[in-house]
């Protein structure tokens, strides 16, 4: 027997992520903060999911709503028999429901879409979300129609005086949830399954010819990945207590795709961090702006030109230059094209807000933005964003030019001490 | 049971209306080292190819310890003992060296589809592919990602995994395509001992390559076998003399 030693490392980062669930709402309190955490967690399993096919197994899925959704939609109306008294189940294993609803699926659809890979399974995963999404507006008996089906969470006897009436109690429930399914997804990616799927994600001729089935590898990789995606379905099917169409709709599936493509596809931790971002611009700026989705789109499109491997590789690339202790000399160039790219910004916020207003019909044309109040029809304000946004350009390309060079010469220096 | 490791009878393969393999009928004992030569474009690819079920046959029936084959897929004809190697280096780009040798050692130590063991827990596997590298001379290389290697090493690899799962028949398909002399001599003598014991069959371009190493030869010309046996019938063979020298000055000439 070899001794193995015990990875500290490794439990006092499960052990910080464990206490950041525990504390988050007490640092963010307050209803909407709530809200948003709620939503965040929930979404982290989705996008975590989601990644299994994609970054894992090189499944560009373009219906995983499907298995969200449908799980979602077996949990509202379990739900609603438990509310009824056909049976007691707790609801804070619901998730368990919505988990297996979506293996179920999972292993129905996965059956057709794993067949191929590459282009075909998105196409194939496209054409099925499309398909259950038309399924489920034309059967509103089941799946309610336009209006969905709502539910009451607050069912059978509390426990322990838990009964998920306040959002601090749902927010426990996903935070556990998400803990545990972060926990799991993780340890699945260290399976010989997992390693697998990456071997048939990079090269699944040779992976055929030391002994495994790449079609069933995909397969197995994508039901697990549903039963995690159905996990999430019936926490939102908790928290927001109606299941409706748009649970399983095309916008769905692609908006799990953007947050785990904005997070890093290529890192475990990518999704978890695509997921708060995603929700921040769905939840709380779509409260500040119409906008909000031009917005995601574009720093979306600007995530997949300049930095495809998301902002987890952004924050990973630092990690030797910060051993190497030479993060200092990056501040001061990462300071400069941090303010150039908020000047910028800034202008383009104003143009968009401009033209969102014009295109709004019988609304004012005044708009109060940065403090500063003007009137859209005029010219001086679109002359001086425009103005602004160019600035700000143009600034951003000498600052990156200037964050490039030193960036550089610290890897060569990093490079020539390893050699 | 004495039946033969590898038997291929009256294989043809035609793309379209191109023949390839032309009625090839070839018996190899078990324990046997055996070389295929023959010019470029005579089929040795192909047969590989058929062999190993990445081709389906136009006809024809290919035995694997005297357990029919033809029309099994790769990864099941892998399962029945038959491991083969790429003449285009064909590994895992993105893993390390130590992850490559792993992933070909998972189904044979029998853990399959597994999503309940813990990858890096497996002491029977964590062996197995340390022995492996050590074999291929790239136990210093163990967490260098494979993508990176030079191309000598890649081409270790590349055996290292053909043999991880512990085939008793491999086939390689030109191991010392594109090495140097020394490199070559070198490469060769890690194909004799990673194979010892086991059936191999090897493709080889170049004659001079198998000299030595191989027990009996056959030469592939246009999709046929013109002839078979030892090295010294071989060079002996006044029909392989002519028809094999002729396709290559053929070559030359159309060059």
């Amino acid at each position: 027997m070899r001794y193995e030693p015990l990875n500290l490392g490794r439990w006092v980062i499960w052990g910080a992520m464990a206490l950041v669930f525990l504390v988050a709402p007490l640092v963010f309190s307050g209803g909407f903060a709530l809200t948003m955490l709620i939503q965040m967690g929930t979404m982290i399993i989705f996008a975590l999911s989601y990644n299994m096919l994609l970054g894992q197994g090189g499944m560009l899925s373009f219906g995983h709503a499907v298995y969200s959704g449908l799980g979602a939609f077996l949990s509202v109306h379990a739900l609603n028999l438990i509310g009824k008294g056909a049976f007691t189940f707790p609801v804070t294993l619901l998730p368990l429901v919505g988990g297996l609803a979506g293996l179920a699926f999972g292993v129905l659809f996965g059956y057709v879409t794993t067949r191929r890979a590459g282009t075909t399974f998105a196409l194939i995963s496209l054409g099925i979300g499309e398909m259950v999404f038309a399924c489920v507006l034309m059967f509103p008996g089941f799946f309610g129609g336009e209006a969905g089906v709502s539910t009451n969470r607050v069912v059978g006897q509390p426990f322990l005086g838990i009964t998920y009436g306040p959002a601090i109690q749902v927010y426990y429930l996903v935070a556990t949830w998400c803990f545990l399914s972060i926990v799991a997804m993780f340890a699945l990616t260290q399976t010989p399954l997992g390693r697998m799927a990456n071997a048939v994600r990079d090269n699944p001729e040779r992976a055929e010819f030391v002994g495994y089935d790449t079609q069933k590898v995909r397969f197995l990789q994508l039901v697990l990945s549903s039963f995690f995606a159905g996990v999430a379905g019936a926490l939102s099917c908790i928290n927001f207590e109606i299941v409706s169409a748009e649970n399983v709709s095309p916008i769905r599936s692609g908006g799990v795709l953007i947050a785990t493509y904005i997070g890093g596809v290529p890192f475990f931790l990518g999704p978890i961090l695509g997921a708060i971002i995603f929700i921040f611009f769905v939840v709380a700026l779509s409260g500040f702006t119409k906008a909000w989705l031009l917005y995601l789109g574009l720093f979306f499109v600007t995530m997949v030109v300049y930095a495809p491997g998301g902002i987890a590789s952004i924050l990973l690339m630092q990690i030797p230059v910060i051993r190497a202790r030479r993060l200092g000399e990056l501040a001061l160039p990462y300071a400069l094209a941090a303010g150039a790219a908020l000047v910028a910004l800034a202008g383009l916020i104003g143009i968009v807000e401009m033209v969102y207003r014009l295109s709004e019909q019988g609304a004012s044309t005044v708009l109060n933005v940065f403090g500063l109040s003007f009137d859209a029809q005029t010219t001086p304000p679109w002359i001086g964003f425009a103005l602004v946004l160019a600035a700000g350009l143009v600034a951003l390309r000498y600052a990156s030019r200037l964050v490039g060079a030193r960036w550089g010469a610290i890897q060569q220096d990093l490079l020539a001490r390893r050699a | 049971m004495s039946a033969n490791a590898i038997e291929l009878r009256d294989v043809h393969k035609s793309f379209g209306k191109t023949k390839i393999i032309n009625g090839v009928s070839l018996a190899i004992g078990k324990g046997e080292r055996h070389a295929i030569i023959g010019p470029n474009g005579a089929g040795k690819s192909t047969l590989y190819n058929l062999i190993s079920g990445r081709y389906p046959l136009s006809a024809g029936t290919i035995l694997l310890n005297g357990e029919d084959i033809t029309g099994l897929r790769p990864f099941e004809i892998n399962r029945k003992g038959l491991s083969r190697s790429f003449q285009v280096t064909n590994i895992f780009h993105n893993m390390s060296v130590y992850e490559n040798i792993r992933c070909s050692v998972l189904w044979a130590a029998g853990y399959r589809y597994s999503f309940w063991h813990r990858v890096g827990g497996l002491r029977d596997v964590a062996q197995r592919a340390e022995e492996v590298m050590e074999k291929i001379g790239l136990a210093g290389r163990r967490n260098v990602l494979a993508g990176t290697l030079t191309y000598a090493e890649q081409r270790a690899l590349e055996i290292g995994i053909t043999i991880a799962g512990g085939a008793s028949v491999i086939l390689l398909d030109e191991p010392t395509a594109g090495m140097s002399r020394s490199e070559t001599a070198r490469a060769i003598e890690q194909v004799r001992s990673v194979t010892e014991g086991k059936t191999l069959i090897m493709v080889e371009h170049d004659m001079g390559v198998v000299f030595g190493l191989a027990d009996r030869i056959s030469v592939l010309v246009y999709g046929e076998v013109i002839a078979t046996g030892t090295q010294d019938e071989i060079q002996a063979n006044a029909a392989v003399q002519e028809a094999y020298l002729g396709a290559v000055h053929k070559e030359i000439a159309s060059a």
